[in-house]
């Protein structure tokens, strides 16, 4: 439908009395677009109705709102899924942050405005893409935490398949006797609650149960995962829209341990072991059988140690107060020993190792273990160092328990990603010495775990930040990972207990339900969510040069035989990482493309004498650079006003043509402002500004074409609570053009 | 976000949360995000809780002011969502899947014609103290609670609305926003769950004689750390000493301070040993010289975080201490403080002169004062405990104290639990 334009501007808020309206108005109507409005307080009832009958009697389907930031009242302006609206910043972009009445603050205005009326005139109101969708979910792995994952989904009233690759339910639980107290007065020892959770789960008939079944194959996307698997050699399978993967974690593994004396003598075991021992029929000295005396349990064995897990597993210091308790309870007399770094029990389980201290017979001590051994009598002696009494002890006792850490199903083993790196460095080679236009290296796919097995290009499992566990923002989205409609859960998520699992459950089925419910109409997930709008790929153009499928985040793309991008809309999370990418400009949204933006570019009024009125463009991140800005004008800082602002969804979203196209059409810089990169980075979409860093040499490729200075453009990392920097960015920016001089492109 | 009508009294849902906090907030968002309607209810002018006055969260050092950023986004997009501001909740009745919920709206004396334009604050002539930034400045009597503010618009101090001095606000509006004779109103919320996320307080240091605080001005808390490095903050971002605004280059960190102590938070509040090394980043920017001292029992860094405790220990400069702070005292010649450690297994006691000392105070669940008006368990601290199936269903620091993540993790899965109780009845 062709565009029908109303723009609306509000003199509210100071807008009226440090602009000039008229002038503003007749930049509008210049563009002949069917309604020019202003109007003292365009948030008020009565103006937003007038927009409306607006709409209904001229048929608009397109409206600018040229008022304050899109981060106030955007529910008032939302105008239905017809119309295209856009939100032009006069407030807190324009007359709180610049001198009223001033030329150079109205030039900034009617750039604004016409920007945004070209951003509504080159864009479309998005409509979803939609499927039919399956709605049920499968869970993998069978311990407390996908037992309960199948339960809360299936409570929900959605289908679950749970696979378990064990014969039965229960997981760890069912080799545990007794778990940590999670009721007041937190002092005594509770029950699993494994064996009502199986049984809860075996009748309810929402749930198909498989055990001793692994995934061949999980192929396709959210709401249409297609998966084989296998039982007995037996191969099924079935169709679901998201999944939980509750694959929790394995012990590590012991014999790794060195001076820790695992395998110099039966008596030496981990807190696994002894749960076992507990568990069959009590404990007893493995050696010979004989009734323990002494027990030491030494904390951290590998665990918070650079050479073995580097992190801590949060549950051995209660695992092995709960394992002295289980000593205690069978020798009343046995001495028990703990040695540790720091005691960790958290929140109310302090309260569980308060009631421990007051057992006479247990030691507590901290110290760091220097080496264990076995003595001539058979007995196991500890050496521990680094005492706090400033002295080297040695306990000698019958048994000694290796308080072994946590690792997530998830992790990959070193050996295979040793084997994956050289496979890498080899490719790269061969490619380096066949190629030499500089194209990069085809990526290998990333190696993964081989549980979900899915089909991705980019790898068969989660992609994994640190030691195994799955990528996401883990402080503010604990459930995200880069595998849309795939949410990992309990100890395969983080180092957990049982009662932490469960909780964990609810949450991962949570968003395995939304998935489901979001696919289903086409809508995205976090951290878009809610977006309709989805890439289009115009494919005649297509070089096959793979950048799209090996730069999107969350494995969106697959890739055909020839490397054409195969498209998975389901799996997209909208941040335009692969238009960015896309060298042929072939890839696009209704509502976001790089026509638009080039349009957008074109609009702006770049006067032709330098001296007086530079102009910078600068592309900022819109999810933390753009509030940024406004606080900076909620707080009235006042910044330069050569600087006109295009929004990105994500900064990793920019194509490099469009900096082309900023420098050739006279712009002086061209400034770009995202999050923070990096191990701790802040990037919404998790690799968006690693990724922008990596456009900068398409862009120092743009300059050399253009012969421009590589100062011309800077790229900033900026966090959304940096808002007092703003103005120095701008104006230390504005100070390295000046030197540079004025861009020879502006006259021509 | 829905616009709660002037003339409605009677709103339905499928759950109401109670507390506008970090957890709150995701619990309707969640809930909303499925197509399920969800009321939020917040006691303050706007929501935002305790989160919104942090500087930075551990590990990544990244601002709060980013994720309650896209929340706030996602509330504001999803009709699904009432947000109720100055609510406090009365009497609730009915049974698990048919609730009756009375809450009462205060006024906030500004109505929603309000455009946040500042023309108020400016000829506002009364100031009172600014409780956001724990008294440490002042703000009008008209104001806006701070930067990331939600609702975005102005309330008076209930003090002050029958002040004459007002009337010039009332004057400077242009939007006939300012109604300094509002009154209270009651609305009923038929919902099928209620979910508490009241979340905690900081413990009470002045109840903390030993160690201070109240008596010596160098002495603060954490939560007054997180204010002062907060560029939005009462100090624009300096960390400064209260007594002569001087550069801090010796700082004492006392851990457990009143924590894991029977005489006052027996439990542990598992998250002020990261806090307090993270403040530990905050000097190291600000002072790189600056020297660190920690006094602590057990440096308690579970999982991943325990990165976060070896980037600490690598830095030359950050002492750690392991013993208890028994006493504080100030050198009189230079407000100075001296803390007297005592090593928790030797005994032997230590003296060490900082300029600043940041008392690490635990949470206290805001239930163990206001327990909630249905009859819920609660444990000997205040805490609700969870998955009793009694009473409302508790969710984050009201049912242990715990870190932001944590919170939201526990806070998405209440959001299921809540809608379960709804989709059994």
């Amino acid at each position: 439908m062709d565009p029908k334009i109303g723009v609306y501007i509000c003199k509210g808020c100071e807008i009226g009395r440090s602009l000039d309206i008229d002038q503003l108005i007749k930049e509008a109507e210049a563009g002949k677009h069917p309604v020019c409005k202003t109007h003292d307080c365009l948030c008020s009832k009565e103006a937003v109705n007038m927009i409306r009958q607006d709409i209904e009697g001229e048929g608009l389907n397109r409206i600018v709102v040229a008022a304050c930031s899109n981060r106030v009242f955007p529910e008032l302006f939302d105008f239905g899924k017809n119309v295209l609206t856009d939100r032009v910043n006069l407030r807190e972009q324009v007359v709180w942050s610049h001198t009223p009445n001033d030329e150079d603050t109205q030039m900034l205005a009617e750039d604004c405005l016409r920007m945004g009326i070209a951003k509504v005139k080159h864009g479309e109101p998005p409509e979803p893409y939609t499927e039919e969708t399956s709605k049920d979910i499968m869970v993998v792995g069978g311990g407390i935490t996908g037992m309960t994952a199948a339960k809360a989904a299936a409570e929900a009233g959605y289908k679950v398949f749970l696979v378990e690759k064990e014969t039965h339910l229960g997981g760890w639980a069912t080799k545990f006797k007794k778990t940590f107290p999670k009721h007041p007065p937190y002092q005594q020892l509770e029950d699993t609650t494994h064996t009502e959770l199986i049984e809860e789960i075996s009748k309810n008939d929402n749930i198909t149960i498989h055990t001793s079944t692994v995934i061949d194959k999980t192929s396709g996307q959210p709401g249409k995962f297609e998966v084989t698997v296998s039982s007995n050699g037996q191969k099924s399978t079935f169709m679901v829209g998201s999944i939980v993967q509750a694959t929790g974690w394995v012990p590590y593994d012991p014999e790794k341990l060195g001076h820790w004396g695992y395998g110099i003598s039966p008596d030496i075991v981990t807190n696994v072991q002894m749960e076992e021992m507990v568990n069959n029929g009590g404990i007893k000295r493995p050696s010979d059988g004989k009734p323990v005396e002494s027990i030491a349990f030494l904390q951290c064995a590998g665990s918070r140690d650079q050479d073995h897990l580097p992190y801590c597993s949060a549950v051995c210091c209660r695992v092995s107060l709960k394992q002295a308790r289980y000593v205690r309870e069978q020798y009343p007399d046995a001495k028990i020993y703990i040695i540790y770094k720091d005691i960790r029990t958290p929140q109310q389980y302090e309260m569980f190792y308060a009631y421990a201290q007051e057992d006479e017979g247990l030691f507590l001590t901290k110290g760091e273990i220097a080496g264990v051994a076995k003595d001539d009598d058979g007995k196991i002696v500890v050496d521990v160092e680094e005492t706090l009494l400033g002295e080297d002890i040695k306990i000698k006792t019958d048994m000694v328990v290796l308080a072994t850490g946590m690792v997530p199903t998830t992790k990959v083993p070193d050996e295979i990603l040793e084997e994956h790196q050289q496979a890498l460095e080899e490719t790269k080679e061969e490619e380096e010495a066949k190629t030499d236009d500089g194209k990069k290296a085809a990526e290998a796919a990333e190696p993964g775990a081989k549980i979900l097995n899915l089909t991705y290009r980019q790898g068969t499992d989660l992609p994994t930040l640190k030691y195994g566990f799955p990528d996401s923002h883990f402080i503010c989205f604990p459930y995200e990972t880069r595998r849309t409609g795939i949410y990992a859960a309990g100890a395969v998520r983080a180092p957990m207990d049982f009662a932490s699992g469960a909780n964990d459950a609810y949450g991962a089925a949570m968003k395995a339900i939304q998935s489901v419910e979001a696919v289903g109409v086409g809508a995205s997930v976090h951290p878009r969510v809610g977006d309709i709008s989805f890439p289009d790929f115009f494919m005649q153009r297509c070089t096959q040069c793979k950048r799209c499928t090996e730069e999107c985040p969350f494995g969106t793309l697959d890739e055909d035989d020839k490397g054409t991008p195969l498209p998975n809309p389901f799996r997209c999370r909208r941040c335009g990482i692969c238009l960015g990418a896309c060298p042929e400009r072939i890839i696009s949204f209704k509502n976001y493309n790089i026509n638009q933006i080039s349009q957008i570019i074109k609009s702006i009024n770049v006067p032709d004498e330098f001296e007086e009125k530079p102009r910078i463009l600068a592309f900022i991140c819109e999810n933390d650079a753009l509030p940024s800005v406004d606080m900076a004008g909620l707080k009235r800082l006042q910044y330069n006003p050569y600087i006109r602002i295009i929004p990105l969804r994500c900064l990793g979203s920019m194509n490099s043509i469009w900096v082309g196209d900023a420098l050739s059409s006279g712009f002086d810089g061209v400034l770009l402002i995202g999050c923070k990169k990096g191990d701790d980075y802040q990037c919404h979409f998790i690799r968006g500004s690693e990724l922008a860093n990596t456009r900068m040499d398409n862009v120092r490729e743009k300059l050399t074409q253009l012969v421009l200075e590589e100062e011309r453009v800077q790229l900033h990392e900026l966090a959304i609570s940096d808002y007092d920097k703003i103005p120095k960015i701008f104006d230390d920016f504005l100070e390295v053009i000046e030197t540079v001089g004025p861009n020879p492109y502006k006259d021509m | 976000m829905a616009e709660f009508e002037p003339d409605e009294s009677q709103i339905r849902a499928e759950t109401l949360v109670v507390g506008g906090g970090i957890a709150g907030m995701t619990v309707a968002i969640e809930t909303a995000e499925l197509g399920k309607h969800v009321i939020l209810a917040e006691k303050l002018p706007s929501i935002g809780g305790r989160v919104a006055a942090m500087h930075q969260y551990f590990p990544k050092l990244c601002p709060p002011t980013c994720g309650i950023e896209i929340n706030l986004k996602r509330i504001r997009q999803n009709p699904y969502i009432r947000v109720l501001t100055l609510a406090e909740i009365g009497k609730i009745s009915g049974s698990p899947g048919d609730y009756e919920v009375e809450i009462t709206l205060k006024p906030r004396y500004v109505n929603d014609k309000c455009t946040a334009c500042g023309d108020c604050e400016k000829v506002c002539e009364i100031e009172r103290d600014n409780e956001f930034n724990y008294g440490l400045d002042k703000s009008k009597a008209i104001y806006i609670p701070h930067l990331m503010a939600y609702p975005p618009r102005y309330v008076v101090d209930p003090e002050y609305a029958s002040d004459e001095r007002m009337k010039k606000c009332v004057e400077a509006c242009k939007y006939d926003a300012i109604e300094l004779d509002m009154q209270p109103r009651t609305v009923t919320a038929k919902v099928k769950a209620v979910v508490w996320a009241t979340g905690w307080r900081p413990y009470d240091a002045t109840k903390i004689d030993n160690l201070g605080f109240g008596r010596f001005k160098n002495v603060i808390t954490n939560v007054i750390m997180e204010r002062m490095a907060s560029v939005n903050g009462p100090t624009s971002g300096k960390i400064i000493r209260p007594s002569d605004q001087k550069e801090i280059t010796k700082i004492g960190f006392v851990q457990c301070a009143g924590s894991r102590d029977e005489n006052h938070l027996p439990y542990c509040s598992a998250v002020c040993c990261l806090a307090s090394m993270k403040h530990a980043t905050y000097i190291r920017e600000l002072y790189p010289d600056a020297e660190v001292h920690m006094f602590y029992i057990d440096v308690r860094s579970p999982g991943r975080l325990e990165d976060f405790y070896v980037k600490m220990q690598e830095d030359e400069k950050f002492h750690f201490h392991r013993g208890k702070v028994a006493k504080i005292e100030e050198n009189p010649a230079n407000q100075n403080l001296v803390l007297h450690a005592e090593n928790t297994l030797t005994g032997q006691i230590t003296t060490t002169e900082v300029d600043l000392a940041v008392l690490a105070t635990g949470m206290v669940p805001n239930t163990a004062d206001e327990a909630p008006p249905l009859e819920t368990p609660l444990d000997d601290f205040g805490f609700i405990v969870p998955d009793t199936g009694k009473g409302v269903l508790g969710t984050g620091s009201a049912v242990r104290p715990m870190e932001v993540s944590a919170s939201i993790q526990d806070a998405t899965g209440t959001a299921l639990k809540a809608l379960n109780i709804g989709t059994r009845r």
